[in-house]
C-alpha cells in the first residue's frame, strides 16, 4: 500500500517545471560537511579541495589531488614500477600479494605514495605525497625507497623536498622490513640535512605510528593540516592502555601547536603559499 | 624464507615470544653488571625529567671506555611500575641521544641493548612529542662518528627499540624477538581476536633466525639451550664475547668509514621488483 496516489517518475526526477540541472540524476552529487552537517554540493566541495565552504573542515583528499594542488601544472613522477616482494609471504584475512594487486587496481598505484618533481610557484621542488586509499597509506619497503630516492634524488640536485605524509604507520605485513624503513629515510634526512637541502614536512589527516616517528617529524618545517590527527600511538591504544577518555581534540593538529611540536597549521587553500613563501626564506629568490 | 608458516615454524615463533618476555629473563641491568666494570649511570634528558625506562651510563669492557644505554624492565610489581614495564617516553629517548652525543663528543663507542615491548601509548608522551623523540633519534644514530652496536636482548617491540637500534652492528640474542607490532596487536587487526597471537607470530617473521634472513640484523648470540634465564652468567658470556668482537672490528674504521657503514647497512633494507 503506499502513501502517495501519483507513482514516482521512474527516472527520479520530480514532474516540477524543471531546468536542465535539475533532470540529472541527484544521489551523490550533494555531500553532508562531517564538520558542520551542513548538505554540500559536491562539486562546490571538489573545486575547494574537499575544504567545506562553509565550515573550513578539511576532508581527505588523494595523492594526485594533493600534487595538483601543489605543483604549478605538469609534473614528473619517478620510480612508478616499484612494486613490493612480499618479504614474509604474509597471509591475513587474505593473502598480502592479493591485497596489493586489488588496491593496485583501484588506486592505478604501485604503491601508497606518489613521487614526483615540478615547479612550484616556479621554483623546482620534489614533493612525495602518500595515498591513504592504499592500504591505509601504509609504509613497507617500496614506501620506503621512494621517498629515500627522492630524499637522495633532492640533495644531489639541491631541489627542495616537500613530503605530504598520510599514513597509519608502518606496514604490518612486511613486518620489520617497513620498521626498517623509518632508520633507512631518517638516515637519507641526515645527509639532505648536513647537504643544507630544505624539507618541508607537510603532515595530513591521518598521520600515525612510524610515519610520525620517522620522517614526518623531521622537517626543517613540520606543519599541518587543521584537524590533522598526528600522533605516535593510535588514539585507540591509548585509550585501552591507560583505560580513561582521551580529553577532546586530542592528537589534533590544533593540540600539537599548543604542544609546541608543529611550527605551524596551514589551511589547504594557503598550503601552497606558505610552502612557496618558507622556500624563498630557505633558498632566495626564484 | 618463501615456505608457508607451518604449525612448527609458528610454535618456534611463539616460544620465542615467550622465552623474550620470560619473567626470569635477564634484563639489561643484569647484563651491565655481568658485561662491564666500573658503570656509573647518567640521568635526566636536560629538559622534562628521568626516564627510568631507559638506563643510561659509562662503563668499561675490559678496562675500555663505552657508553652504555638500555631499555630497562621491571622484575617485581614495584620495579616494573617504576620502569614503566619498559616502556619509555620521550624524556627516556632524548635522554638517550643526550649521552650517545656526549659519547661521540669524546670519540667513545656507543653500547645499546633493546628491550621493551614498545614505546609509551599514553597522553604524557603524546602531548611530550613521542613520535618526534624516537624520530629524532633515528636521524642523530645515523650520524654519530662513533662504533654503534645494538643488541635486541628481549622484545624489540617496534620504533620504541628501533630508536636506539641504528647501528654499524645490530645482534639478536637467540630467543629475542624484533617486531613492527607485537603479535597480539597483529591478530586484533587481523583476525579481531588477540588470543590469535601464536599465529600472527609466525607470520611477522620476528625471531632472530628470521631477522638475519631478511638481512636485517647481522647475527645471533647463542644463549643456553633452555633461554637465558637458565643460565644467565652464560649468556651474559656470549654477549660479552659479540661485544668484544664487533668493537674491535669497528676499531678499524675512521668516523667517515662508520657513518657510511651505518649508512648503507640502512640503504640496504627492502627489496622491490622493478
Amino acid at each position: 500500500m503506499s502513501w502517495f496516489k501519483r507513482e514516482r517518475p521512474a527516472n527520479g526526477t520530480t514532474s516540477q517545471p524543471a531546468e536542465g540541472a535539475r533532470r540529472v540524476r541527484t544521489e551523490g552529487l550533494w555531500l553532508k560537511c562531517e564538520g558542520c552537517r551542513q548538505i554540500i554540493w559536491r562539486k562546490d566541495l571538489e573545486d575547494n579541495f574537499n575544504v567545506c565552504p562553509q565550515c573550513g573542515a578539511h576532508s581527505r583528499i588523494d595523492a594526485r589531488t594533493r600534487l595538483r594542488l601543489l605543483f604549478d601544472g605538469e609534473y614528473e613522477q619517478h620510480d612508478t614500477l616499484l612494486t613490493s616482494t612480499d618479504p614474509l609471504n604474509f597471509s591475513d584475512s587474505k593473502p598480502y600479494r592479493e591485497r596489493l594487486a586489488s588496491n593496485q587496481g583501484a588506486t592505478s598505484l604501485s604503491d601508497a605514495i606518489i613521487s614526483a618533481s615540478g615547479k612550484l610557484h616556479g621554483r623546482l621542488v620534489n614533493i612525495c605525497a602518500m595515498e591513504m586509499k592504499f592500504i591505509g597509506g601504509s609504509m613497507g619497503a617500496v614506501v620506503g625507497e621512494k621517498i629515500t630516492k627522492a630524499i637522495e634524488r633532492s640533495h644531489a640536485e639541491r631541489t627542495p623536498i616537500v613530503i605530504v605524509s598520510a599514513s597509519g604507520g608502518a606496514r604490518m605485513q612486511e613486518g620489520a622490513v617497513s620498521l626498517m624503513q623509518m632508520a633507512k629515510i631518517s638516515s637519507a634526512l641526515m645527509r639532505l640535512d648536513e647537504g643544507k637541502v630544505p624539507y618541508i614536512s607537510v603532515l595530513t589527516d591521518p598521520t600515525t605510528g612510524g610515519v610520525t616517528a620517522s620522517f614526518a617529524m623531521l622537517g626543517d618545517l613540520n606543519i599541518a593540516e587543521p584537524g590533522a590527527l598526528i600522533g605516535f600511538a593510535g588514539p585507540r591504544v591509548i585509550e585501552q592502555t591507560i583505560r580513561q577518555k582521551l580529553p577532546d581534540g586530542f592528537q589534533r593538529a590544533e593540540f600539537l601547536l599548543r604542544h609546541g611540536m608543529l611550527d605551524a597549521v596551514v589551511p589547504r587553500g594557503e598550503l601552497k603559499d606558505y610552502i612557496a613563501r618558507a622556500l624563498r626564506f630557505f633558498c632566495g629568490p626564484v | 624464507m618463501s615456505e608457508e608458516s607451518s604449525g612448527a615454524l609458528g610454535s618456534r615463533a611463539w616460544q620465542a615470544v615467550q622465552l623474550a618476555r620470560h619473567p626470569k629473563r635477564p634484563h639489561s641491568l643484569d647484563y651491565i653488571q655481568k658485561i662491564f666494570t666500573e658503570f656509573e649511570e647518567v640521568h635526566g634528558d636536560r629538559a622534562f625529567g628521568d626516564d627510568a625506562a631507559i638506563v643510561c651510563g659509562f662503563a668499561f669492557l675490559d678496562g675500555k671506555p663505552v657508553m652504555v644505554v638500555a631499555e630497562q624492565k621491571g622484575r617485581d610489581t614495584k620495579q616494573k611500575l617504576f620502569r614503566n614495564f619498559g616502556m619509555p617516553k620521550p624524556e627516556g629517548y632524548r635522554k638517550a641521544i643526550r649521552v650517545m652525543q656526549m659519547a661521540a663528543k669524546f670519540k667513545r663507542p656507543v653500547i645499546t641493548l633493546l628491550d621493551t615491548p614498545g614505546a609509551y601509548p599514553g597522553i604524557d608522551a603524546e602531548e611530550r612529542g613521542q613520535a618526534e623523540a624516537i624520530a629524532r633519534n633515528l636521524r642523530e644514530m645515523a650520524r654519530l662518528p662513533v662504533p654503534v652496536i645494538c643488541v635486541c636482548i628481549g622484545e624489540g617491540g617496534s620504533g620504541g627499540a628501533l630508536a636506539l637500534g641504528v647501528g654499524n652492528h645490530v645482534f639478536m640474542m637467540e630467543n629475542a624477538v624484533y617486531s613492527v607490532i607485537s603479535p597480539e596487536s597483529c591478530a586484533a587487526i587481523i583476525w579481531r581476536d588477540s588470543a590469535k597471537a601464536e599465529l600472527a607470530a609466525s607470520a611477522l617473521r620476528l625471531t632472530a633466525g628470521d631477522l638475519v634472513g631478511l638481512g636485517i640484523v647481522d647475527g645471533v648470540i647463542s644463549e643456553p639451550p633452555e633461554g637465558a634465564h637458565t643460565d644467565p652468567e652464560a649468556a651474559a658470556r656470549s654477549l660479552k664475547d659479540r661485544l668484544r668482537q664487533s668493537l674491535s672490528e669497528l676499531a678499524a674504521m675512521t668516523d667517515d668509514e662508520l657513518v657510511q657503514h651505518r649508512y648503507e647497512k640502512f640503504r640496504r633494507m627492502g627489496t622491490f621488483v622493478k
